[in-house]
Parts: structure tokens; C-alpha cells; sequence
């Protein structure tokens, strides 16, 4: 057995309120693939930031024992130093620059700030080759694909002289092929005594490369396999990625389902830029009047493209298919449209994207649906504080005035301001886009009981969540969605997160 | 009387920005009037300070929705300068009458905005480029339109858009009642609708400012407009371009305050993907806003043309960093979706006043322009500051 390379011992990292990660442990060893597992939020990210200092050295509880001798990292450059360099899902290069220049920055082949050219190409040439890259290394990194730019991520830490890869989800944007070519370049990088970090959903790739997997599950560490002489099926992990306890944490609910109020029929989204990139592909989805649907899938399934393409083509291109609300065929074609025809969509990322942050409560509030405040064009500030007033207090938003700015407001009670906002839209159909996303556990409960009273009150409700546990205690019905496609669907009694993930695993 | 100097004091933090211009401008006409041994409030200079900055205050009112949704104009300058030039060719070389000329030109100025509007909403160009562009190109095509040489003078009607005083329909003698009675009228509105608004605010349970201070504000406003009243009427008399600018203050404030467009603007300005996910048409608005803005350059255009009663190549010179001090002065956010009309107008008349306070001082044009510079940028800073301390 070959000597331990990485020993992370009794690691313990909180954030205020939450504990992400407790006393966990992970021992790779030299020259191995080593698999980390577990669900969305499990804790797989945040172990590593704290391996390669994004989290500082006394942000958190544990040791690191790196090559034998403990280590403090103090910053992403003292761990890299040591040859330990993480690639990140969403990949850190610059587009407009090129091959060579993104490989060598920070790193820049220079003498007294000067750069040697012909050295930074020549030896990006030499490195493109050892991981078969055959492109210009003058190409600008945004004319390449995916898959090679993610090759391009690998010469740039094999320019740093890595000794320990991590690769955060390195397939999930890439298509079958090079997902493969990827796996085998890894392996490669074995046999030249690289080890690396793999942090993957995909369990058959898993099972494929890894000589050792440990499982995380709520910030803990579960399990530590090794491939050469334990079980390592799909059955076994998915047990322990998922195997938790279930208790009451959602409000119960006797659905009364009614007539069908949306229906979409096959459904096609292509992405807004790689018109070549299709992110969703014939979805077929129904929502009846009472019910609450959700869509389960992986970050990346193509959840929230769905739901912000049907909203007013505010995602992609070339969309087609049809949506019928009641039966009737509407037009959705810009969001003024989708919100008259009743479709309200509450966004996941309302700083960005929902929220005027420097104006008031009751400012957000009614901004999607002015005409209910207003005549001949016309505010009446009286009903308008009304309208937000009231919504204050049913939704138990807490705040003092309803002139509060949004931006001074908590998580939560931001979430429940653009829950207000869509409510009074009086939308049929709520799409609600990881409604619980950041915010504490208390908070969830109200918005949970928001969500079962739209639902009592005869409108339909789409959910989208990684939570799995939270699809599974409030919806009647989920879909789930892999790779832009609805792999299946689950009612109520056959839905179990082992039923999702296998589906998800095995599509 | 504890809790009562607690709300008193929360509320002069919470609204420290309104406040603070208000006083600024008080202290800085109080210390010019000091400085200029009374000379900055005498009936004639206080008539000619309204002149003199009427232009920049039309324009800092297009100016403020401009920044409100979030972009900048660079381009008003040129344009009042070409205006001034189309007006001169019109009226003084090809004779036609003012009830065309007028129209034509607001009309030009609506079309140059809305070319603007056009590449900055609908094909993203940034802002600054399309307008700087805007900046060159009409200021070229001033000097083609003028062949490079000054034409004036205008007919006395012309002039009258700028110079010209409302007649005393009231028949005073010494006095001139029509302005007198015009202010008092403006005063009796404003604290009428001042009281409403309290009233309804006080139905609602809003938090509204304490009573002590709501009587000293409104007080001390009213006073300032009898007063400036009393002043113009012991001159001339109510000046045209300033019932110009009030019925384009009152018109826009109630646009920006009390209207779906206008709300919308605020909502574009401070998250436009926000803004777009609710269905508002952001690129109509951006349209519409620049559309606008040109317009009011082109009218600010005729005023100050009719003022210097010539149309020269260099006519509106910088005027665009003038309007945009302004409007920052006046408290809008750089980065869009803050601001408000009557900011805007008070910090143009705050850069008025010290233009002319220094002025009468016989302070050079070199350290003339050393202060503003200074001021913008106090001003800015402490919006900033206040800004910060607030989160």
C-alpha cells in the first residue's frame, strides 16, 4: 500500500447558524483517484475550499497533514505552492485570452515583469501535448468547446507542477465522448503518479477511475471505500449518500387536485450563445389546479433553463413547443405575456435577479403587477401601501414599515418579498426556483405553508429544488430531469430520494 | 419628550441626503449673500440667476431619468448648440415663423434623442459611446450649419422665449401683483398637498416625520417662495423661463413619483434583469428616456439661444458636464435607479448660485472651476459615506 499523500483529520467548519461540516475526515492516498460523493449541500465544496485555502487556516476546526507534515494554508497560493491545485465547475478562465496566455497567468514566463513569448508558447505546446490537446495555443480559450477548455484547466496546473488534482464536477457540462477522453486522461495523469480529487455525481464514472471513495452526506463524512477490496455498487453509495433520517419538517397537506391548469408539450431550449447546445429537450409537463409538481435533477439538468424559457423566453433560443393554460393555447413569448396568461416565476437568485435592492418593500411588492395599484397609469400610494401592508402581515414578513429597504432585509424575509410580489401578480401556475435556497430553517417552514395554502386555493405550483428531501416532503408529484431531458416521473407514494438518484445515476 | 428627540433624531439620519442639500443650499446663498455684501438676493441678480440657469436646469430634469435608467448623456452640449444653430437659419435666413421654428426644433431634438435611445435600448451600445459619439457629430454639424460664423440677431419675439416677463395682468403699480399672487398661489398648493400627503400617510400607520419638523420645513419653504415672490415682483415680474421650469418641474416630479412609467424607470435603473423578469420593456422605457432627454436638450437649446440672442459654433460648450454635476449634486446614483427631479433642479441652481456668487466676487474662471470640481465631489462623497454607514 502506497504512503498517505492527504490526511484531513477531524475538520470542522461552521457558518453562522450552520455547521457545514462535522469532524470530517478524508485520507487519500499517494498516486490514487480518489472519488468524493455526496447530494448538492452535503459539504463536498466546502471540504475542499478549506484544502486549497479559499478557507483560511483558523476559519475552521481540524487538521491537514499534506506529504507527512501538517500544513496551515493561509490562501489558494500557499496550497498551490505545494503542488495542490483545484479546478472548479464553473471553469476560471479568462475567454478573450489565449491558450498560453490563460495556462501561464499569475504564473507569466517573465524576466523582470517582461514576458519571454516564445517560452510560454513553447512550453504550452509541449504540455497541450501530453494531454492531447491539438489546437493554436494562440486561440483565445472562447473559441474552443467545453471539453477543451476544460483540458486547457489541466495543462494550466500541470504548468504549476501539481501533485494533488481536484476536479469539482468535471463532466457535468461535457457531452458523452469527452466525459470519456477526460476519465482516460486521468488515468494517464495516474500513471505519471499524479493523484486527484474527483467530485462527482456520476456514479458509473465513479466506479470506472476511483481506487477509493469516501461519502459525505449532511457534512459528514459516512463512508471511506476502497475499490480493490470492498462493495462498491451503485446500490451500496447511493444508500449512504442519501440514508438519513426523515423527520416532520414539512407541513402536511391533503392535496385536492383538480382540473389541468398548464400543460407545456415538447419543449426545446438551445443555449442563448452555443446555438449548437441544446439544454432542454421535449419536455412534456402537466400541472393540475391543487397540486404541487417538482422537478428534481443535478445542478446543471437544465431545471431552471426550463422554467426561465417558459417564462417569457427570458432563457435561450430557438425555443419551441406549446403551452396551453386551461386547456388554452397561450402565447409566452416575452414575461408581460407569461404573466397576463397566469404564469409567475419566482427566481433563485433574487439578489441578482428578483429584487431592487435599494428600494422599498412595498416598492418590490407590487412591481409586477402596477395596473392593481394604479389607474389610468396613474399609483395611488394609499392602495399601493395597502396592497404591501397587507402582504407584510399575511406573510409575516418581519419588518417594521412597509418603506424598508429590501436590501436591509434577511434571507428570508427577502424570499417571502418576492413571494409577495408574485402572489399579488395572481399568477395560476407559481414556478418556484429553489424557494428555500439560503435561508433558515424556520423561514422554510412559513415559506412551505405559503406554498400548501397557494396550492389549497386552487392554483398550481412548480418547484424546483436540490433539496431533495424538500421535493420529497411537499410536492404530489415529481419529475426528474437529467442532462435537459425528463428521464421520469414519480407520484407521491413511489417517490424516495434512493428512486430519484438511481434515475438520475442510471440514465 | 425622550422618545420625541429619539424620533427626531432618527428621522434627520434616516433622511440626512434630502435634508442635507436643502441646508447646503441655504448655507451657500446665505454665505454668498455675506460675501457679496447683499448683492447675491437684490431683485435684479435674483431675476438674472433664474436666467442664467434656466437652460441647465430643463436639461438636469432630462438629464436625472436618463441616469435614473441607469445611462449617461454626454451628447446635450452639442445639442444645444445645433438647435440654436437650426432656430438661427430658420428664423433669421429663411424667414419662417415662430410657430413652425419652435416645434420643428423640439421636434429635432425629440428625433436626435431617439436615434440615441435607439442603438443604447435596442442594440446595447453603451451609453457613453453612443453619446459621445452624439457630442461630435453635432457639434460638427453646428459649425457646418453655421459655416463657422456667429448669426444673430433675433427678433424680439424669439428673445422673449428667454428674457421675456409675464405681463401684470394684476395692473401693479410699483409691485408687480401677478408674480406676488403667483407665489402665493404656489405656496398655498404646495402646503396643501404637503398636509394631504401627511394626512394620508398618518391613515396608512406610516412612520412619518415628526410634527416639529414637518411645520419648521414647510415653513421655511413657503417663507423662501414668498420671499423670491416679493423679490422678482419688486422687478420685472414673473420671468417666462421660470414658469418654463416649473411646469417642467411639476410635471416630471409627477411622472417620476406618481406614475407606472415612471416607476418602472426607477425599477430598470436599479435591477434591470430584475426589472425584465416582471415584464416591464426596459428597452421602450431606455427609448423613451433618451427620446426625451433630447428633446429637453433641444429646448433648453432655444432658451439659451434666444438668451445670448445669437447662435454661435461653440454655443453649449461642456454645458453636458454642468447638467451632469448637477444631477449627482442633486443626489442620483451613478449606477442608476436613485434620484429625484427636484434633486436634480437643486443641485443646478446649488451650481447656479456659486457660478454667480463667485462671479459678482470677481473669483477668476481658473479658481471658478477648481471649487465646483470641489463640490461635486464633496457632494458624492458624502452620499457615499452616508451610504455606508447606513448598512
Amino acid at each position: 500500500m502506497s504512503e498517505v499523500i492527504l490526511e484531513m483529520r477531524g475538520i470542522t467548519k461552521r457558518f453562522p447558524g450552520v455547521k457545514a461540516l462535522d469532524d470530517v475526515r478524508l485520507n487519500v492516498r499517494a498516486g490514487e483517484i480518489h472519488a468524493l460523493v455526496g447530494e448538492n449541500g452535503a459539504g463536498k465544496s466546502t471540504l475542499m475550499k478549506i484544502l486549497s485555502g479559499v478557507y483560511p487556516h483558523g476559519t475552521y476546526e481540524g487538521e491537514l497533514y499534506y506529504q507527512g507534515e501538517p500544513v496551515a494554508f493561509s490562501s489558494i497560493r500557499d496550497s498551490e505552492a505545494k503542488g495542490i491545485i483545484i479546478i472548479h465547475q464553473e471553469l476560471a478562465l479568462v475567454p478573450v485570452l489565449s491558450i498560453a496566455e490563460n495556462v501561464f497567468l499569475g504564473n507569466e514566463q517573465a524576466r523582470y515583469g517582461v514576458i519571454n513569448w516564445p517560452d510560454t508558447y513553447r512550453r504550452t505546446e509541449q504540455l497541450m501535448k501530453t494531454v492531447g490537446l491539438q489546437e493554436n495555443p494562440m486561440t483565445p480559450v472562447a473559441g474552443i468547446g467545453v471539453g477543451k477548455q476544460q483540458l486547457v484547466e489541466i495543462v494550466k496546473a500541470l504548468s504549476r507542477n501539481v501533485k494533488l488534482l481536484i476536479l469539482d464536477e468535471p463532466t457535468s457540462s461535457l457531452q458523452e465522448n469527452d466525459s470519456q477522453k477526460l476519465l482516460d486522461l486521468l488515468l494517464e495523469l495516474k500513471a505519471q503518479g499524479i493523484t486527484s480529487i474527483l467530485i462527482s455525481h456520476k456514479l458509473n464514472e465513479v466506479r470506472r477511475v476511483a481506487d477509493s471513495i469516501t461519502i459525505l452526506r449532511d457534512g459528514q463524512s459516512i463512508t471511506a471505500l476502497d475499490a480493490s477490496t470492498e462493495d462498491i455498487s451503485e446500490d451500496r453509495i447511493v444508500r449512504d449518500m442519501v440514508g438519513r433520517d426523515m423527520t416532520q419538517r414539512f407541513p402536511d397537506r391533503v392535496p385536492n387536485i383538480g382540473t389541468t391548469l398548464l400543460e407545456v408539450k415538447n419543449w426545446n431550449v438551445w443555449h442563448p450563445r452555443r446555438s449548437e447546445q441544446q439544454m432542454v429537450r421535449d419536455v412534456n409537463l402537466s400541472i393540475a389546479a391543487g397540486e404541487v409538481v417538482g422537478i428534481a435533477g443535478l445542478m446543471g439538468a437544465g431545471r431552471t433553463e426550463f422554467a426561465m424559457s417558459l417564462f417569457g423566453q427570458s432563457y435561450g433560443q430557438n425555443i419551441s413547443g406549446s403551452a396551453r393554460i386551461k386547456g388554452r393555447e397561450v402565447d409566452v413569448s416575452t414575461v408581460d405575456k407569461a404573466i397576463r396568461n397566469g404564469i409567475a416565476y419566482v427566481t433563485e437568485d433574487r439578489k441578482a435577479l428578483g429584487l431592487i435592492l435599494d428600494q422599498s418593500l412595498s416598492f418590490n411588492t407590487t412591481l409586477a403587477n402596477l395596473n392593481g395599484v394604479a389607474s389610468w397609469s396613474m399609483l395611488d400610494p394609499g392602495q399601493e401601501r395597502a396592497v404591501a401592508e397587507d402582504y407584510r402581515r399575511s406573510l409575516n414578513i418581519r419588518t417594521p414599515t412597509v418603506e424598508q429597504i429590501v436590501g436591509n432585509l434577511s434571507g428570508g424575509n427577502q424570499q417571502k418579498v418576492m413571494l409577495a410580489r408574485w402572489l399579488y401578480a395572481q399568477p395560476e401556475v407559481l414556478i418556484l426556483d429553489e424557494p428555500t435556497r439560503g435561508i433558515d430553517v424556520g423561514a422554510k417552514f412559513e415559506i412551505y405553508n405559503i406554498i400548501n395554502e397557494l396550492a389549497d386555493a386552487g392554483r398550481g405550483v412548480l418547484m424546483i429544488s436540490s433539496e431533495m428531501p424538500e421535493l420529497l416532503g411537499m410536492c404530489d408529484r415529481i419529475y426528474v430531469m437529467n442532462q435537459g431531458e425528463f428521464i421520469g416521473e414519480l407520484g407521491r407514494k413511489e417517490a424516495s430520494q434512493e428512486a430519484i438518484m438511481s434515475m438520475i445515476v442510471n440514465s | 419628550m425622550e422618545a420625541s428627540t429619539q424620533s427626531v433624531k432618527s428621522h434627520l439620519v434616516s433622511h440626512m441626503r434630502d435634508y442635507g442639500m436643502l441646508i447646503a443650499l441655504v448655507a451657500i446663498i446665505g454665505l454668498f449673500q455675506y460675501l457679496t455684501n447683499g448683492i447675491m438676493l437684490r431683485p435684479a441678480n435674483l431675476t438674472n440667476l433664474f436666467l442664467q440657469n434656466s437652460y441647465i436646469i430643463v436639461m438636469a430634469i432630462g438629464m436625472l431619468l436618463v441616469i435614473v435608467a441607469g445611462h449617461i448623456d454626454l451628447s446635450v452640449g452639442s445639442v444645444v448648440g445645433f438647435i440654436g444653430a437650426l432656430a438661427a437659419v430658420m428664423i433669421i435666413q429663411m424667414g419662417l415663423p415662430l410657430v413652425v421654428v419652435v416645434p420643428t426644433c423640439l421636434f429635432v431634438g425629440f428625433v436626435i434623442g431617439a436615434i440615441h435611445g435607439y442603438w443604447v435600448a435596442y442594440w446595447k451600445i453603451p451609453s457613453f459611446i453612443v453619446t459621445l459619439a452624439g457630442m461630435l457629430v453635432y457639434r460638427g454639424l453646428t459649425l457646418a450649419l453655421l459655416k463657422g460664423q456667429s448669426i444673430g440677431p433675433f427678433p424680439r419675439d424669439f428673445q422673449r422665449i428667454s428674457t421675456g416677463f409675464v405681463p401684470d395682468y394684476l395692473g401693479g403699480a410699483s409691485l408687480n401683483l401677478m408674480a406676488l399672487g403667483s407665489g402665493l398661489i404656489l405656496t398655498a398648493v404646495l402646503l396643501m398637498l404637503a398636509f394631504q400627503a401627511r394626512r394620508r400617510a398618518q391613515k396608512y400607520g406610516m412612520e412619518d416625520e415628526p410634527w416639529a419638523f414637518f411645520l419648521v420645513k414647510n415653513g421655511l419653504i413657503a417663507l423662501a417662495i414668498v420671499y423670491i415672490a416679493y423679490l422678482l415682483a419688486t422687478y420685472r415680474g414673473l420671468p417666462n423661463v421660470l414658469v418654463t421650469m416649473a411646469v417642467l418641474i411639476v410635471v416630471y416630479t409627477f411622472i417620476t413619483n406618481k406614475t407606472t412609467v415612471g416607476r418602472r424607470l426607477y425599477a430598470i435603473g436599479g435591477n434591470i434583469q430584475a426589472a425584465k423578469l416582471t415584464g416591464i420593456k426596459a428597452e421602450r422605457l431606455t427609448f423613451l428616456a433618451f427620446a426625451n432627454m433630447g428633446m429637453l436638450a433641444a429646448l433648453a437649446g432655444l432658451i439659451f439661444t434666444a438668451r445670448l440672442n445669437t447662435a454661435t459654433p461653440s454655443a453649449g460648450f461642456t454645458f453636458e458636464l454642468d447638467v451632469i454635476a448637477a444631477v449627482f449634486i442633486g443626489g442620483a446614483s451613478m449606477s442608476g435607479g436613485v434620484g429625484k427631479v427636484i434633486g436634480a433642479v437643486v443641485g443646478a441652481i446649488i451650481m447656479g448660485v456659486m457660478n454667480n456668487g463667485m462671479s459678482i466676487m470677481g473669483v477668476g474662471i481658473d479658481w471658478q472651476q477648481v471649487i465646483k470640481g470641489l463640490v461635486l465631489l464633496a457632494a458624492v462623497i458624502f452620499d457615499v459615506y452616508n451610504k455606508n454607514k447606513a448598512r
